[in-house]
């Protein structure tokens, strides 16, 4: 087990696990607390088009992945500010034409036969330097961001009616929030690919929203949790030589169900 | 001066009618009571004022000038205090959002006050506030434990945080017990001395005990001085509302 330590891609794997965790942690508890899941869904599939752009156009996976990503988080806030009551169609809409885009776009590439399960379930043990410094750059700039900004990202998800009343740029930061999730989604399903994302952006920060008594002890509490979670998977998938993406979601869940029993029989603590 | 003003102002939803050719002046110091039977468009003049619905015909003006300029003289009480009950957040800072925000700060104070994320005068005036509508032993309790009485005490407190020179409270006390509600008009009625207060309700005992003015309000208004208040019998308590706009009716011609 511990000389498993000593490949430098089991190390990668470790640090982004742990990178990605707190990045979607942070978001995720901003995307939960706004009732975005829906909506960040969609970015994280309408996405798989610009996975396709970039194999067809012979791009970065990365940049044509978070391109589509943010041109779809940008679309998703002019939508939901200004057209609330089609925000459903509308998602699902950019939701099914960005995957079948992709899926064209890798068709009509000659000679590329793209792995969908990669995108799927991510390849975490395949993530290198450049990605772990990419995903720290991002980590960095949103704990910046929530750090400086911190009052009006609270104000305007917990009431964004009284934060607009107080000068708080509603429009601007509910953008801010999409977009940030964008990015964190992107790196995400790089790593522990697609279906892992929905369960990392709702299984822990469920979790930790009924345990935590401010957004901040949210987000880090998420952060923490999803570690433990993807550390635990890791660690399972190596030992018997599983999948590892599955893995982890597996974890998740039977600490959702660990949490929800325990929550039943003793009453909560708070933080 | 006026506090506010109203200048014929029609408001539709999609293309039902809501409010048709209102107008209105609020004075400086006036506690001016809202009443009017349910959907006839209370909140929604509320709402007008504070440029949450966009004004489509007629004018608004707050102290003269552009709604949007003079928010940060406005306190607010929503009608609805149960949004995000689940959220993490604790009564106290849910209180200090009511405080102007650093946007407005200058430059230097402005990453002094994001990188220490609270200022001990404002939790020290958020205190004060909750203490106004006896909330401060719950300061540091989840929003999502408190009843919707106690919620709603918590909401006043947040508009009070703003020092603001009008107070609009869209029926701040419907949930709230008897007690608590004589305890919130008697701290309405303080600060009134200072500042203007416009409150939507239904329960009369308030509008002739504690306002100077009375709106009614049914798609179209109908506007009183209540300074004739002592014609009406205070002895026998609570009036229902029926009997109150029958008055209010009756009285129409008369020159206020
Ligand atoms: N967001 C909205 N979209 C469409 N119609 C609305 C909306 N809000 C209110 N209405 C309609 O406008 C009318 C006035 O509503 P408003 O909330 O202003 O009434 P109100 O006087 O505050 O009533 P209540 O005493 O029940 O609070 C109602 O007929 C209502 O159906
Ligand atoms: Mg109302």
């Amino acid at each position: 087990m511990l000389e498993a330590l000593g490949y430098q891609f089991i190390q990668n794997a470790i640090i982004a696990g742990v990178l990605v965790s707190f990045a979607s942690g942070i978001i995720g508890s901003l995307i939960v607390v706004n009732r975005m899941v829906f909506l960040a869904g969609g970015i994280a599939h309408t996405s798989y088009g610009g996975i396709g752009l970039a194999i067809y156009f012979g791009l970065p996976l990365f940049f044509g992945a978070s391109l589509f990503a943010c041109a779809a988080a940008l679309l998703m806030a002019f939508v939901t500010i200004n057209q609330r009551d089609k925000i459903d169609l509308f998602i699902g809409l950019i939701w099914a034409v960005g995957m079948a885009v992709g899926i064209l776009l890798v068709d009509l590439t000659p000679g590329y036969n793209v792995d969908l399960m990669s995108y799927l379930f991510g390849s975490i043990l395949a993530v290198s330097r450049d990605d772990i410094r990419y995903i720290s750059l991002l980590l960095g700039l949103i704990v910046v961001i929530v750090f400086l900004f911190y009052k009006e990202l609270l104000a305007v998800s917990y009431d964004s009616e009284y934060a607009s009343l107080r000068g708080v740029n509603v429009r601007f930061f509910y953008t801010l929030i999409l977009v940030l999730s964008a990015l964190t989604i992107v790196v995400a399903i790089k790593v522990v690919g697609l279906i892992l994302v929905i369960a990392l952006l709702t299984i822990p920060i469920y979790i930790a929203e009924k345990l935590s008594s401010s957004l901040a002890w949210m987000m880090f509490l998420s952060g923490i949790i999803s570690t433990l979670f993807t550390l635990v998977g890791l660690t399972l998938s190596y030992l018997y030589d599983l999948t590892s993406g599955a893995t982890i979601i597996m974890v998740s869940a039977l600490g959702l169900t660990s949490f929800l029993v325990y929550d039943k029989l003793k009453g909560r603590q708070r933080f | 001066m006026s506090a506010i003003s109203v200048q014929n102002l029609t408001f539709a939803y999609e293309k039902q009618i809501v409010l048709e050719k209102i107008s209105l002046q609020v004075k400086e110091k006036d506690f001016l009571a809202i009443i009017g039977p349910n959907g006839g468009g209370k909140s929604t003049l509320l709402k007008l004022i504070l440029g949450i619905n966009k004004i489509q015909k007629g004018t608004i003006k707050i102290f003269e000038q552009e709604p949007s300029k003079k928010l940060s003289l406005i306190g607010y009480v929503p009608q609805n205090t149960n949004i995000n009950i689940d959220f993490p957040i604790r009564v106290i800072d849910v209180v200090l959002m009511g405080h102007v925000p650093i946007v407005n700060l200058p430059k230097k104070s402005f990453f002094k006050k994001a990188l220490r994320w609270r200022d001990e005068g404002e939790t020290a005036c958020a205190m004060g506030a909750l203490g106004q509508v006896g909330m401060e032993e719950y300061a540091y309790k989840k929003i999502g434990s408190l009843s919707g009485g106690q919620r709603q005490r918590v909401m006043i407190a947040r508009a009070l945080c703003a020092h603001p020179k009008i107070l609009l409270l869209d029926e701040p006390t419907a949930s709230i017990d008897v007690d608590g509600q004589k305890q919130i008009y008697d701290l309405l009625k303080v600060l009134n001395k200072s500042i203007t207060i416009v409150v939507v309700t239904h329960d009369i005992s308030v509008v002739l005990e504690y306002a100077s003015k009375v709106a009614h309000i049914n798609k179209k208004l109908t506007f009183h001085d209540v300074s004739y208040q002592a014609n009406f019998q205070k002895s026998n308590g609570h009036f229902c509302e029926v009997e109150m706009m029958q008055m209010l009716g009756a009285q129409k011609g008369c020159s206020c």
